[in-house]
């Protein structure tokens, strides 16, 4: 692989830019493969990329039945912090942030990660109660965050309406000045590159059809380009999670539904930070680009559509008007949605299974894309060592019949 | 967007009228405290949630706020019937 520099950007200018390596390669699949990971997102991505780097298993291929990062990668509002309630959450996604803030030199590729910070709004005393008991929550388990007034709210953003005579006044927020933003199509494309360079094959255009097992084991998967061997298989596959554990007889806790998102025409620089409330059900940032990037709700029922509700966006935008009154005159550009694979306690699953040599890592619901780095990071452990990473242990799939969930409902609040 | 049929008001609705409430069909074990963890937890947290053909509940919650059934392809999001709780639907499709 090329490092990318100043240097190359400089040499590539004297050949006109056509002559920089392809990112990655289009290889033909192996007979087998020590790791075969079913889905070329983030979290398949990264978790290739773990697999490489920290454990050194370069045969491994990703098998993706579209393109790389082409499904809730590409369709997530890309927000990042680790303000989560519970220790066993609050350790995942921290372990996530501190990745991230390395992440554009690790991969040699700019992730475009900006801290900006992230407001968590609240606007009735419960809320404040509950931002108040998750901030303290989040400062003993060492995670930045701070309960901040609707004055130094302003501060922070400006345009927002703290007046106390709205429907929704807003009382306070929780801040945590180390969340932000990342660019979602290079985190996938800088981990496919990082893996490709160390032999990961990238599979695309190749959907899993099935999963072969032989004496209650993984042997291989079967694709619509032919059986692939594989001497573990791991599944990453979001919104299909259920499809998928049911080529393998098994049942996942786990609800499809669809989430939307929509952008705006972009407009100067107005907000440098990422605005979020649970209570008007809303949240937005402003993209690099300038278009205000805003979040709507997940649909109420079950869907494999990649598109939601009209109403549910008209909720999302009353709320984004609310809290931004001079929004109300931005026109949107698009909207889409994403199949999100939701969990009873809004937390994940990344597990081994009933079967050998079988493992998933799935149930991120509304707000996988700010784990990418931490969850391919304890997945590949958890894989490669055929036992769960400590910080990943309470997230096995046995939580549902033991009864240690952990509710994360109100710290993963708005879907996001 | 969807309609839906509500077979208690026996009109066409808009799906905003109603609310959803998962999985049809799956009735509360007679003996809660006989059952294993993974009996209960089976019937406390694992759904189906098949891609196609799927039976569901919803709930007339701002009309005639009765509960009723759905069978609707959660792909297409064609809704192929509703019916009232207690009957059985008439459009399946197999176990995924």
């Amino acid at each position: 692989m090329k490092r990318y520099s100043g240097f190359s950007l400089f040499s590539n200018a004297l050949s006109y830019h056509e002559n920089w390596q392809k990112v990655w390669r289009k290889p033909t699949p192996k007979k087998v493969y020590d790791v075969v990971v079913v889905g070329g997102g983030g979290h398949g991505l990264a978790t290739a990329y773990y697999l490489a780097t920290v454990h050194g298993i370069t045969n491994v291929a990703v098998v993706e039945k579209g393109y790389l990062g082409g499904g809730n990668t590409a369709r997530n509002t890309t927000i990042i912090r680790s303000n989560y309630l519970w220790d066993e959450a609050a350790q995942l996604y921290e372990l996530a942030l501190k990745l991230w803030e390395g992440l554009s030199q690790e991969l040699n590729y700019n992730v475009m990660f900006s801290q900006r910070g992230v407001l968590n709004l609240g606007h009735n005393l419960q809320d404040m109660r509950d931002i108040e008991r998750r901030v303290n929550a989040n400062r003993l388990n060492g995670i930045d965050g701070e309960v901040v007034s609707p004055q130094r709210i302003k501060e922070i953003a400006p345009l927002i309406n703290i007046s106390p005579d709205c429907r929704y006044p807003i009382l306070g927020a929780s801040w945590q000045p180390r969340g932000g933003t990342a660019r979602h199509d290079a985190v996938a494309w800088g981990y496919a590159r990082g893996a490709d360079a160390l032999g990961v094959d990238m599979i695309q255009q190749t959907e899993v059809t099935g999963i072969r097992r032989k004496d209650g084991a993984v042997v291989g998967v079967e694709t619509t380009n032919g059986f692939i061997g594989a001497r573990k298989v791991a599944c990453v596959t979001a919104g299909n999670s259920g499809v998928v554990a049911a080529m393998a007889g098994l049942r996942l806790p786990v609800e499809s539904r669809p989430l939307q998102a929509l952008v705006s025409e972009p407009v100067k620089p107005c907000l440098d930070t990422v605005v979020m409330s649970n209570a008007v059900h809303g949240y937005v940032s402003q993209s690099d680009k300038g278009d205000l990037v805003i979040g709507a709700g997940v649909d109420s029922y079950n869907g494999y559509g990649q598109r939601g509700s009209f109403h549910v966006i008209e909720h999302t935008l009353q709320a984004i008007c609310e809290l931004f009154p001079a929004f109300s005159r931005v026109q949107m550009n698009r909207q889409w949605g994403g199949v999100v694979d939701t969990c009873p306690d809004a937390c994940p699953i990344i597990s081994k299974t009933s079967v050998q040599g079988l493992y998933f890592n799935c149930g991120w619901g509304t707000g996988g894309f700010k784990a990418t780095p931490g969850s391919g990071y304890v997945f590949a452990d958890t894989v490669a060592n055929d036992r769960p990473h400590p910080i990943a242990a309470p997230f096995t799939i046995d939580r549902f019949n033991s009864g240690a969930l952990i509710d994360e409902h109100g710290a993963a609040g708005v879907a996001h | 967007m969807l309609l839906i049929y509500c077979p208690h008001c026996c009109e066409y609705r808009d799906e905003e009228e109603f609310s959803y409430s998962g999985e049809a069909h799956i009735s509360r074990p007679t003996k809660p405290e006989s059952l294993s963890d993974e009996e209960w937890g089976d019937y406390l947290f694992f759904r189906k949630n098949p891609k196609g053909i799927h039976h569901e509940m919803w709930c007339h919650s701002v009309g005639c706020r009765q509960f009723f059934n759905v069978t609707r392809n959660t792909l297409s999001y064609e809704i192929l019937e509703t019916y009232k709780v207690g009957s059985q639907p008439k459009v399946s499709g197999g176990d995924q």
